[in-house]
């Protein structure tokens, strides 16, 4: 390649990170962030012990856990699930066997590893940040490359800092204009799912690029990139500007003085240049964006909430008509039923795509001064000790608790399903998680994905809720 | 890992789309420390009903594709969740070999690291293929890694694309860790340079996190 051709964003981090071409065109590129937990790594360390490998560099590595553990005060006496607690142990074991860098749960700092790691400083822009966990794609938005890796993967790069990776496509996806009044990043990136497919980021890294993209804030920008996997692209990125620049700096683990200026210098080189050429282009017209709503049980199955449930029998080849009927009987509905009518009986404001400060704040702007409404189980979940730390500064604690809101400690939560905050058969939940696949949120149970303002309007309502309702002072 | 060179055996049809990891192994099955042992709960949401009984009408609770060891899928299997569960779990029920449309990027590799063949081939093939599942027992198809062909019950073989670098660790079992560990001089050669450029990148987290906790 000539270094005068036009790179886009993704090219030009994964090119600073190449160490090696192999003959058939893999590249072995260095990863400076390793990011840890306990699900996806006792596998890993094991491999190392039975191979006698240490772990390469301890600095580029933390360790946190966040999968397992209850959201409740019960979490400082002890796991009560046996399972949980010999991973959590597990992982205990290995950070002091192997001397990694680790965040224990009884530390302020503890949370999501998706939050904590841009919080802290540890993802920074140019970095490839790397994680056993599909959501590691969240911190693209600092404009790093980072993407989700499989256990095998992460044992590989505790021994070597390293993995082999084929360069993935470009794609870019271009949001232009004003976001209109009630929406949300969570309602730009659920609408890009619903036009692209779950399948169609696959094989590509997408950047994330346009005027609504470069107007949101950078937990906006989180939460895009956060489900660029939803898109079935391994990565999502956004070009780090003067909003991502203000966010790092000052962060425990960002550079600061002289480097943080040096650090600058090339965080500003990094963004695409102009005449760079994208596989794939996909454009919205951010006026034509509505507050979204999942129905169906794959994050492309999304609708504006003013839409109905769709008639599986109108779809085009029987394949779908198939998967649409199973879908309608799995969530319980009736082709033609308003999605406003759906009564819900879980609210869910948290997970790595919505647990930050300014989602606790949007939610709690909904629920200040109303009531839950009875029957309705709402729980807040923050995402990291600080932000929750931060909330209840702010007084965002009381305003939830005065509305009947439960509000618990950080945590995945009721995300997936592997703690005890799990959805019960047949319920139905209005959730600001990532995914609405058959059982995530616990088997049986019924998820519709949203943005933390219209997951808290479900929970004043009782039903899905158009939030733009509430703010015109319908409800 | 187990080379995987030829594989003759039983298909087992799932004419389902976008089939998520959440799909192949629930969440709640992750809690485990070892890689084995996770056959039982493949496809756990499926296969079985609330009771905890088998579901009879689940493809891989009827004979003979309780034995399988290749499965054909719709588009896009294996999306969702990086879980490495869910080869561990295939691999543990004795599947070795998946076809479909299209995979998921994670997945993809995940299967690799694992001795799981996962063959691209189109949508039309693979209904054929699933066609061929339905005849049962005799219906006995063949993957043929070292010719990269599929071989139908009635002989004729489709042939399939595979990267070569990973074909080449499969077909001889090859752990990619022990390859890279022999490139050790260049990733040094990298973090002195990097270590120049960027020392903010160096020399972080460490003692921090130590005296915290």
């Amino acid at each position: 390649m000539s270094a005068t051709k036009p790179r886009t964003l993704y090219d030009k981090i994964f090119d600073a990170h190449l160490v090696e071409t192999l003959p058939d065109g893999t590249a072995l590129l260095y990863i400076d962030r390793h990011l840890v937990h306990e699900v996806t790594s006792p596998q890993a360390f094991e491999g190392l012990r039975m191979a006698n490998r240490p772990v390469r560099r301890l600095e580029g590595t933390v360790a946190v856990v966040d999968h397992n553990i209850a959201t409740d005060a019960s979490r400082y006496t002890g796991i009560d699930d046996p399972e949980s607690r010999v991973q959590v142990e597990t992982l205990e074991k290995n950070v002091a066997e192997f001397n990694v860098p680790y965040i224990p749960l009884t530390d302020a700092r503890q949370g999501i590893v998706h939050i904590i790691g841009p919080e802290q400083g540890l993802s920074l822009p140019g970095m490839t940040i790397v994680c056993g966990d599909s959501h590691t794609s969240t911190h693209g938005a600092l404009g790093a490359l980072a993407f989700g890796i499989g256990t095998s993967e992460v044992e590989h790069v505790l021994a070597t800092q390293t993995l082999l990776q084929k360069r993935a496509r470009n794609m870019r996806v271009t949001v232009e204009g004003e976001l209109p009044a009630g929406c949300t990043a969570k309602d730009i990136v659920l609408a890009i799912i619903g036009k692209i497919g779950t399948a169609g980021g696959n094989g590509h890294v997408i950047e994330f690029a346009g005027s609504t993209i470069r107007a949101l804030d950078m937990a906006g920008r989180f939460s895009i990139c956060n489900m660029s996997i939803e898109a079935g692209a391994r990565a999502g990125m956004i070009a780090p500007d003067e909003t991502t620049f203000a966010y790092v700096k000052g962060r425990p683990h960002a550079p600061k003085g002289e480097y943080f200026d040096r650090a600058v210098e090339w965080w500003k080189t990094l963004p695409t240049d102009e005449g760079a050429v994208f596989d794939k282009e996909v454009f919205l017209d951010a006026a034509e964006i509505v507050p979204m709503v999942s129905w169906g049980t794959s994050p492309e199955d999304v609708l504006p909430i003013t839409a109905a449930v769709p008639d599986p029998e109108a779809a085009a080849d029987e394949a779908r008509r198939a998967q649409l009927r199973r879908m309608v009987e799995y969530m319980g509905l009736q082709p033609g039923q308003k999605l406003t009518d759906l009564k819900v009986d879980v609210v869910f404001i948290g997970s790595c795509t919505n647990s930050r400060i300014e989602d606790m704040r949007a939610a709690a702007a909904i629920a200040r001064g109303r009531q839950v409404a009875e029957g309705v189980r709402a729980m807040v979940v923050p995402g990291s000790g600080l932000v929750k730390l931060q909330a209840e500064q702010e007084g965002l604690d009381a305003v939830f608790k005065e509305a009947g809101f439960e509000w618990r400690e950080a945590g995945c939560s009721m995300c997936l399903g592997m703690n005890p905050d799990k959805l019960k058969p047949g319920q139905r939940c209005a959730s600001t998680s990532n995914r609405n696949f058959e059982g995530r949120q616990g088997p049986g149970g019924r998820t519709h994905l949203c943005s933390p303002a219209m997951a808290a309007a479900a929970a004043i309502t009782g039903h899905l809720t158009d939030v733009r309702e509430i703010a015109q002072g319908k409800h | 890992m187990d080379a995987f060179t030829t594989l003759t055996g039983i298909a087992a049809p799932l004419p389902m789309a976008n089939v998520d990891t959440d799909k192949i192994i629930p969440a709640r099955f992750l809690k485990t420390i070892a890689r084995t042992g996770l056959g039982k709960s493949l496809f756990a949401n499926l296969r079985y009903r609330e009771d905890g009984s088998e579901n009879p009408d689940f493809v891989l609770n009827q004979e003979p594709y309780r034995h399988a060891e290749v499965l054909i899928a719709h588009e896009n299997f294996g999306c969702g969740s990086s879980r490495e569960h869910a080869p561990w779990a295939l691999l543990d029920f004795g599947i070795r070999c998946v076809i479909a449309p299209d995979f998921a990027d994670i997945f993809h590799n995940n299967s690799f690291k694992n001795g799981i063949l996962p063959v691209r081939l189109s949508r039309e093939v693979c209904d054929q293929l699933m066609e061929d599942a339905r005849m049962g027992g005799n219906a006995r198809l063949t993957v043929d890694l070292q010719r990269q062909v599929v071989v139908r019950p009635n002989g004729e073989e489709i042939p399939f694309e595979i990267d070569p670098l990973r074909r080449h660790l499969l077909l001889n079992g090859l752990d990619d860790i022990g390859q890279t560990m022999q490139k050790s001089t260049s990733i040094d050669g990298f973090e002195a340079k990097q270590r120049a450029a960027q020392p903010w990148l160096y020399g972080a987290p460490q003692q921090e996190e130590r005296t915290a906790s």
